[in-house]
């Protein structure tokens, strides 16, 4: 995880294309600026970076179902629940299904979890559209491979 | 069983907060009852869902900023019902 990149998953561990569903692993570091603010003497991982990280796992899941020919953006968020706090230095299993795939847009529900414990989930509308320009598509080639997107899923 | 209309309002009506009693057939969910398209994703979850159908927002979106197609034609509510129908119809047929 690198908070000030907003890079807030570290690995794809399974995509399930059938299934729709992912799993994705990130480790919150253990030092970084945003604890020092939030809170002095109790750093824990703010819930907006909480739905952030159930949002880009729900958008890899989106980014697979659309064979990376679109690009799916935030739209709404929805019960989102914190349910316990994310301490420096926890590992976050973070898994996300679909809700619902309409016409450009497509509703998830994701959830994070820390050995197992459910800390926080969510219910995360995105709209999505095709790539705006060719930087951003090879921006997000690049992040795949960085987490190990399976390119297999993609049918050329 | 209630008509399409019936179904469609309540549907407006609970999702966005609207009186259920200021939407008619004639009522333009755009122009009449403010609803914006952020709302009408909501909208067409509730009408996917419970209709069994796929409206297809991004074709209709596209027709009216070709020009093809008036915000009228889709989303006044009668005419929304009629298209509503049609796609109903047409899963029901295998089309």
């Amino acid at each position: 995880m690198q908070l000030e990149y907003f890079q807030l998953i570290d690995r794809i561990v399974e995509l399930d294309i059938d299934a729709k569903t992912i799993t994705v692993e990130a480790l919150v570091p253990k030092e970084s600026t945003i604890f020092e603010g939030h809170f002095p003497g109790h750093p824990i991982m703010p819930g907006v970076l909480l739905i952030e990280a159930m949002a880009q796992t729900s958008g890899w899941l989106l980014l697979a179902l659309l064979n990376f020919e679109r690009m799916p953006f935030l739209a709404a968020v929805k019960e989102a629940k914190m349910r316990g706090f994310v301490s420096p230095g926890e590992r976050l299993m973070i898994e996300a299904n679909i809700l619902h795939e309409g016409s450009g847009f497509a509703i998830t529900e994701a959830r994070i979890r820390v050995d197992g414990k459910l800390r926080s989930n969510a219910t995360i509308t995105f709209s999505h559209i095709p790539f705006p320009n060719p930087d951003m598509r090879g921006h997000m080639d690049a992040v795949a491979k960085r987490i190990g997107f399976p390119q297999q899923t993609i049918v050329p | 069983m209630s008509s399409t209309f019936d179904q469609v309002a309540t549907i407006i009506a609970e999702t966005c907060d609207i009186p259920r009693d200021t939407i008619t057939p004639e009522s333009h969910a755009i122009d009449d009852l403010g609803i914006d398209s952020l709302d009408f994703l909501d909208i067409a979850f509730a009408i996917d869902k419970q209709f069994g159908i796929k409206l297809p927002l991004e074709k209709w979106t596209q027709e009216v900023n070709d020009g093809k197609a008036t915000t009228e034609q889709y989303f006044v509510l009668k005419n929304l019902c009629a298209r509503i129908d049609e796609l109903v119809a047409a899963k029901s047929t295998g089309a």
